[in-house]
């Protein structure tokens, strides 16, 4: 790999990695919430739809989805390397084209709320 | 002479288990699992949120079983041991701060992530009506 293609990936690594430490536990926990029953007024159709239908949350939700989908496929090819397997092409092309395909899925949703 | 250097024989599936450090990286390294499980959990429930109230609500209702609050509760407390306080640990190590000649010092930083991931965390409860 190129170092400028190399450090793209690094770059969303550490970028996704960051966001996720910072913000996956409490978005964990509104989900434990719901799972309870508990359902939080900000997950409500109303309220989530209006606030995926303004630019601060599209942007806020992509931002978190989109670096996070990126560092989970760059780790997982690590992880696949530490497990034994030496298929690093075929393991990089797999996770990077799901992550692809998760970027625009959720470029796609946030387009059409 | 001979020409074949000693190889040391090491498993390439189960290297890990022979020490505890790096037992401890496999742990957290196999934290991308949950985070790519959560990012699609997310796209699914955007999907089900542009589908219209109907299609939220029944996201919503496929969250509610026992199964859900097991993943969700230990999935929660792996995340939080594993990856959101390893990489606090280890930010200082991965961005140090220098100040002139001397560099700010690493509980300093960590402190300085914690403190961000609270107000965070509160804000986010505050966004989803959670604090009122």
């Amino acid at each position: 790999m190129t170092i400028a293609k190399k450090s793209v990936v690094w770059g969303l690594f550490a970028a996704g990695g960051t966001i996720a430490a910072f913000v996956f536990p409490v978005l964990i926990a509104l989900l434990l919430m719901v799972a309870l029953g508990n359902i939080p007024e900000g997950l409500r159709y109303e309220n989530i739809h209006a606030f995926a239908t303004n630019w601060f949350g599209k942007t806020a939700l992509f931002v978190v989805i989109f670096p996070a989908l990126w560092h989970a496929a760059h780790r997982l090819r690590v992880v696949f390397h530490d497990f034994g397997v030496r298929l690093d092409k075929a393991v990089a092309n797999a996770v990077y084209l799901v992550a692809a395909i998760g970027t625009v899925m959720t470029a796609f949703y946030l387009y059409v709320i | 002479m001979s020409s074949q250097p000693y190889v040391r024989p090491i498993s390439k599936t189960t290297w890990y288990m022979r020490n505890g450090r790096y037992k401890r990286y496999m742990l957290r390294e196999v934290t991308c699992l949950l985070v790519g499980f959560y990012c699609f959990l997310a796209i699914w429930g955007l999907a089900a949120l542009a589908g219209g109230p109907d299609h939220w609500n029944s996201f919503l209702e496929s969250q509610q079983n026992l199964l859900m609050v097991s993943v969700h509760a230990i999935s929660l407390i792996y995340f939080l041991i594993y990856m959101t306080f390893d990489w606090f640990k280890l930010a200082p190590k991965a961005m140090p701060v220098q100040l002139g000649e001397k560099k700010l010092p690493d509980r300093i930083i960590v402190i300085g992530h914690y403190v961000a991931w609270a107000f965070i965390s509160l804000f986010v409860f505050w966004l989803a009506g959670v604090l009122t």
